[in-house]
């Protein structure tokens, strides 16, 4: 599972570099975002701008992150792709995440 | 163009050919030039069905067995049918794949059971058989509907 890192203040950019994130690929997908956001800021925003699919071990990898990181951390989505929202319009998980059509719409969030 | 003929696609019972088992199937689809949508809904269905099989129906996950499936289009969409030699579905059928309860701290949120409620919500005709000592799943997906044929 190929994902960047990028810090920018006290939010942490994690760009999947990969265009499925599915069952075959879930458990690693955990294992690097636990790795590239030890030790991040409050704010972690998942770039998902390059996944064309996800199922729903996709989803509940993504759900996983989410619990790992709250209560103190929040994690946001962005850059979804038509498919991927779908999964999660589908299951009502977009009332869950909060989800951001850009990588800078996400950035341009102020919070405390 | 007339109906798509009907054609197999086959796997073995690991994860790491389901992957490969899909681009198959929307290879084989190709002729029906499936909108972004309609292939999308073949494809997270059909991940779901073969994931739930890869995972829950083979106990000794070293028995290499073949899963089939078999597509084809009628009027009505696409017909499918998986058949794979594994266990058989708890209680003789198909998981009920409710809705999860979301209105949940994170603490509490789900990370699985959405796979059911997927195949569901998109697929239609659902029906599971036990035929000898094959599991049998048959949906139909209402995508590539044709006119006349």
């Amino acid at each position: 599972m190929k994902v960047s890192t990028k810090i920018e203040g006290d939010r942490c950019i994690v760009t999947v570099q990969e265009d499925r994130i599915d069952a075959a690929v879930a458990l690693a997908f955990k294992d690097a975002m636990r790795r590239n956001t030890s030790g991040s800021g409050a704010m972690v925003i998942l770039n998902l701008a390059q996944v064309q699919f996800i199922d729903s071990s996709g989803l509940g990898a993504i759900v996983a992150t989410m619990k790992h990181l709250a209560p103190d951390r929040q994690l946001v989505l962005a850059g979804l792709t038509a498919p991927v929202e779908r999964v999660f319009t589908l299951t009502r998980m977009d009332s869950v995440f909060q989800l951001f059509a850009t990588l800078d719409d996400a950035l341009a969030v102020h919070h405390a | 163009m007339g109906l798509l003929p009907p054609f197999e696609v086959s796997l073995n019972n690991q994860q790491s050919d389901v992957r490969g088992a899909l681009s198959a199937l929307l290879a084989g689809l190709g002729p029906l030039a499936l909108d972004v949508e309609e292939a999308g809904t073949v494809e997270l269905v059909m991940a779901e069905a073969l994931n739930n099989i890869v995972e829950h129906a083979y106990a000794d996950r070293r028995r290499k067995e073949a899963i089939h499936i078999r597509c084809k289009q009628l009027r009505d969409g696409l017909h499918l049918r998986i058949v794979d030699r594994g266990m058989a579905m708890p209680d003789g059928k198909t998981p009920i794949g409710m809705a999860q309860n979301i209105d949940v701290d994170a603490i509490d949120m789900p990370e699985g059971g959405f796979g059911w409620f997927l195949i569901q919500d998109l697929a239609k005709d659902i029906r599971y058989q036990r035929v000898g000592h094959t599991n049998q799943l048959d949906l139909r997906l209402a995508v590539a509907l044709h006119a006349e044929g």
